[in-house]
């Protein structure tokens, strides 16, 4: 089968700094992968630099077999939280409604039908209640759930989401959690940038374990062990030692 | 309007129309967080516009404009340049493009000035702006691009929202936001170099500005707060016009501001949003309400012991 992302030899930087060094992996087509490494290893750029929205200095990446370009309407992106200014005057539906536009079309004006859409997007969120709230007024957890309902109406087949678990409450890391398996379950692919290294292997069938460059990337099973996570975290861990086996 | 003379009509519609076109623009430079970029670049415009005049040797507006606008472009260009290439920030590159284009603008216009027939050319005038000195020609140019702004806001409008909201979704939906950038630049560019007669170099800024800030305290939709702000630009515009003409050689730009920093005010006090009169009675009534329900529990407490 086609892998669904291809990526080789990958290297980026800001300024001077070479934040990935020769990245290669690639990602088999309904798996949901977590992206786990230290502050500064890279997770977030390499995010970035697979969407276009930062440069590379070298290397391939190959989506569906084509490049970004040709395959951008099938890839869905929710980025973290505090990329945007949610003091901008807008409600919740509105927001949603994003997803859509390039469906909508350049310069024309969304129609009741696509309303309809970003009410159910908001709905299997758990947010049907908040669609004309402004965004200023939700939580961090609401936001981020809104954020998600955005990245679902686009109707994707490969979901790429920074963070999306960091600093939410409780019933949004269930509500987050139990639409990316329905993704899943559909045959779609997801990929993670994620913090909690405790929730990592209830949560993700694979891994894929970054500083700077790939340590390990695998089924949770094989690449998640205490070797590899000590190959890519150092001796920063603390977590670790009350790790067995 | 009764009383005003055939010319002054033609100049209040230029004025409103200008200050309607700020608005809008305003308000998009205000979610680009760049409010003070547009300072700088009308700023910047004063050497284009004297290197305009001295260029041909008398006035003509439309080279004139073009100078404003290349050097003002040439202005935005450079802070882009000294951000993205040193460890300068943006507010301070700002900070220097600004001062120096202003400078080299007023020691141009000295040495211009000693031309012959600089002196009764008005060339003083885009410094405060002089809209009564504007003719029938100036006001028609002023209105066509100041329309062509309104087009471009008004039919792209669902595009700028998300454009300003979350650029870096825009881009993975295939919008160009390069192209966005580009457009932006050149209208907030167009409305500086068209409102610096009117208004001038100064103070274009403030009717930028302004406007946008006072929308934001009546509303919670983006929307109404482009056509707010726009009605205020297009109002404070023709007040500060139609106050201007009623001295002799009264400079516009600085009673259009004034006109605006009222509407401001009004909007700081007032506003529907976080208006400080509408907070102080929110809270005065969270405070009455709290007493009371405190006041219930403990004489609730004081029954039950």
């Amino acid at each position: 089968m086609l892998p669904v992302i291809n990526v080789n030899q990958l290297s980026a930087s800001y300024r001077k700094n070479k934040v990935l060094d020769r990245v290669g992996f690639e990602v088999r087509p309904g798996t949901m992968t977590s992206i786990v490494g230290p502050n500064g290893a890279g997770k977030s750029t390499l995010l970035k630099v697979l969407l276009e929205l930062h440069p590379k200095l070298s290397g391939t990446v190959s989506f569906f077999g084509e490049t970004y370009a040709k395959a951008k309407e099938r890839i869905g992106y929710v980025p973290q939280r505090g990329s945007v200014d949610w003091d901008f005057p807008t409600n919740a539906l509105d927001v949603v409604l994003m997803g859509l536009y390039g469906r909508i079309g350049w310069l024309k004006w969304p129609k009741k039908l696509h309303r309809e859409k970003a009410l159910e997007a908001l709905d299997q969120m758990g947010m049907a209640d908040y669609a004309s709230r402004q965004i200023s007024q939700l939580s961090g957890g609401q936001q981020q759930r809104v954020f998600l309902a955005r990245a679902l109406i686009q109707d994707a087949d490969l979901y790429f989401l920074d963070e999306p678990l960091a600093g939410v409450d409780a019933a949004t890391e269930r509500a987050i959690m139990d639409t990316l398996k329905l993704l899943k379950s559909k045959g779609r692919t997801v990929l993670v940038v994620h913090h909690d290294l405790q929730t990592v292997e209830d949560y993700f069938d694979h891994v894929l374990l970054l500083n700077r460059t790939v340590v390990a990337h695998g089924p949770t099973a094989d690449a998640f062990t205490r070797e590899n996570i000590f190959r890519t975290y150092g001796g920063t861990l603390r977590w670790m030692e009350g790790l067995s086996g | 309007m009764i009383g005003l003379s055939h010319n002054a009509q033609w100049v209040l519609l230029s004025t409103l129309i200008l200050g309607t076109a700020a608005g809008i623009m305003g308000c998009l430079a205000y979610w680009k967080r760049q409010s003070l970029m547009s300072d700088a670049l009308s700023h910047a415009a004063l050497p284009g516009v004297v290197g305009g005049f001295a260029l041909m040797g008398f006035k003509n507006l439309p080279v004139m404009i073009a100078g404003a606008a290349v050097s003002a472009l040439i202005g935005a260009l450079l802070i882009h340049w000294i951000r993205s290439s040193s460890r300068v920030k943006e507010d301070a590159a700002m900070g220097i493009i600004l001062s120096v284009f202003f400078g080299l603008g007023i020691m141009m216009l000295t040495f211009v000035n000693r031309m012959a027939g600089a002196s009764q050319s008005g060339l003083d005038s885009f410094i405060f702006g002089q809209a009564a000195s504007m003719v029938r020609k100036d006001v028609l140019m002023m209105i066509v691009l100041a329309s062509i702004v309104l087009l471009v806001a008004g039919i792209a409008f669902k595009e700028w929202k998300l454009f300003l909201f979350d650029p870096a979704f825009a881009k993975g939906l295939g919008m160009s936001t390069r192209w966005m950038g580009a457009i932006y630049m050149g209208a907030l560019v167009l409305v500086i170099v068209v409102g610096i007669q009117a208004v001038g170099v100064i103070l274009m800024a403030a009717l930028l500005i302004i406007p946008a800030v006072s929308a934001r305290y009546w509303t919670q939709s983006f929307k109404w707060m482009v056509v707010l702000s726009a009605l205020f630009g297009g109002g404070a515009g023709m007040i500060g016009t139609l106050i201007s003409t009623y001295g002799k050689g009264w400079p516009t730009g600085p009673f259009i501001v004034i006109a605006a920093a009222c509407l401001f005010v009004v909007s700081l006090a007032f506003g529907a949003r976080k208006g400080l009169v509408v907070l102080a009675v929110q809270q005065y009534a969270q405070r009455k309400k709290l007493r009371r329900t405190t006041f219930v529990q403990q004489s609730a407490l004081e029954r039950g012991s």
